[in-house]
């Protein structure tokens, strides 16, 4: 079957700085695909790379094995209902109800009539356990609950990838555990997710496969047994312990 | 003593001037209505060409922004309605005014929308992107509302100027607020249509005075 998403020879300078050199890596239906890397390694650059966000030097994207480094600028704006992106800062829309940040796209990204796309707003923030907080303002929200909105505002364009970067890194540990929630039980309902994190826990138990990378390019991958329990590189080694030395 | 109550505040002359002086308040009102709501317009579209990741398109919008606003504007006025006719450019009065005014304007509200459209962090451009938006939809959805909103008090406060700016129409014979009121005091030799065209200045702008302040104590909490 084709990957959900696949990227092939990825390439990105930022002027004369080559941030990913000749990425390779392949998402697979439902598969829960998790980044880690020091900062600087190009995580972001990577997930920003998938939906043009960050337009690539070279290389190409496949989202359900169609090519998005072929289409058009019109045409992009459509393609990019096909990635959900999870930032690490939420960007919620502040001058707009919790409701109206989940439809705008909806309405006029996705074209859907009002009422339809409130019902949906509705299902997505139910999913995310915020139902009851759909006419409240972003800033009332603790930051768990932005983040979990933000998420609704994703699914509700249902995409077929949702790309993560660092999606609880902002914040208080006490509110991590109710986004990786939300995630789990996406991924466990069968959507494909690619997830920049430093939640080792959370990829230990829901990780499909772990992908370390460092310097532009993936070190190393395998399941999170293999690569947590028995690197291979030396890199990946260092990497490990500074961060679980560092926990 | 009484002298002074008879040459400021002498009630009888500005019962009769009032007539004068309200056509002279209807043609100030047209001239901020054109000045301030194309102004408001053509500053946002000057600000975001000033914002532009484009650069063909930034510098030479931010040159024509520097330039408006370095030139005095009762020059610029001057210059288009008395200079121009050289070139064989020769306009009314009204339209000389509304378009020196509107380029010295325009110009201030471009760099008050910038202040705004800047404040905002990248992430909702990228959030609004990212969920399959246009630009112009971007624009008119997430960014422009929160820039404006963000920069209210500066917007108001440079309208609060147009209409000060506009009594400059006088110099050139525009018939409006202060132009009038002058009218009337060389008329009756008398000060008072001044004081009461100063006046009805006030109590136009006092409250809009107040608003700001309110809204500037509001920021700083
Ligand atoms: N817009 C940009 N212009 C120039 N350089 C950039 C830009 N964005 C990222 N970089 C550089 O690219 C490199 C990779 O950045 P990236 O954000 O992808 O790393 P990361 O792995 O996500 O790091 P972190 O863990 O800190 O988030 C860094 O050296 C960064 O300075
Ligand atoms: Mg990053």
């Amino acid at each position: 079957m084709t990957p959900m998403l696949e990227i092939a020879g990825l390439e990105k300078n930022f002027g004369d700085v080559q941030v990913l050199r000749s990425i390779d890596l392949k998402v697979a239906r439902g598969e829960l695909v998790f980044v880690i890397g020091p900062s600087g390694s190009g995580k972001s650059t990577m997930l920003r790379c998938c939906n043009r966000l960050e337009e690539p030097t070279s290389g190409s994207i496949f989202i359900d094995g169609r090519n998005i480094m072929n289409a058009l600028s019109a045409d992009l704006n459509r393609l990019r209902l096909q990635t959900g992106m999870v930032f690490q800062g939420f960007h919620l829309y502040p001058h707009m109800t919790v409701l109206k940040n989940v439809m705008l796209a909806q309405t006029k990204a996705l074209k859907r009539p009002k009422a339809e796309a409130e019902t949906r707003a509705m299902d997505m923030l139910g999913r995310v356990g915020l139902a009851h907080k759909a006419k409240a303002m972003p800033t009332e929200l603790s930051g768990g609950q932005q983040q979990r909105v933000a998420i609704a505002r994703a699914l509700a364009l249902d995409p077929k990838v949702m790309l993560f970067d660092e999606p609880t890194s902002a914040l208080d540990p006490e509110l991590v555990g109710s986004v990786l929630k939300v995630m789990k039980d996406l991924n466990a309902e069968g959507m494909t997710m690619v997830v920049v994190s430093h939640e080792m826990g959370f990829a230990r138990e829901a990780a499909d496969r772990v992908v370390f990378m460092d310097g532009g390019v993936v070190v190393e991958q395998g399941t999170p047994d293999q690569v947590f329990g028995n690197p291979q590189q030396d890199r990946t080694r260092a990497f490990l312990s500074r961060v679980t030395g560092a926990e | 003593m009484s002298n002074i109550a008879d040459m400021f505040f002498n009630l009888d002359i500005m019962r009769q001037a009032l007539p004068l002086l309200m056509q002279g308040l209807v043609m100030t009102l047209k001239l901020c209505a054109v000045v301030i709501g194309l102004g408001l317009i053509g500053g946002l579209f000057l600000a975001l060409a000033a914002t532009s990741p484009r650069r063909w398109l930034r510098w030479p919008t931010m040159a024509l922004i520097d330039l408006m606003r370095a030139l005095p504007p009762l020059v610029l006025l001057i210059f288009i309605y008395s200079g121009m006719p050289f070139a064989g450019v020769q306009m009314p009065a009204f339209t000389a005014v509304a378009v020196a005014f509107l380029l010295n304007n325009s110009a201030y509200y471009a760099e008050v929308y910038r202040a705004g459209l800047q404040s905002l962090p990248s992430g909702q451009w990228e959030a609004a992107r990212a969920t399959g938006l246009s630009m112009p939809q971007t624009l008119v959805h997430v960014i422009i509302p929160q820039a404006v909103r963000n920069v209210l008090p500066d917007l108001l406060s440079n309208t609060i100027e147009v209409v000060k700016l506009t009594s400059l129409a006088s110099v050139v014979s525009l018939a409006e607020l202060l132009y009038q009121a002058n009218m009337a005091r060389s008329v009756t030799y008398n000060s008072s249509p001044l004081v009461l065209a100063a006046a009805i200045y006030l109590v136009l702008l006092w409250p809009c005075v107040r608003l700001v302040s309110r809204f500037q104590r509001k920021l700083s909490i």
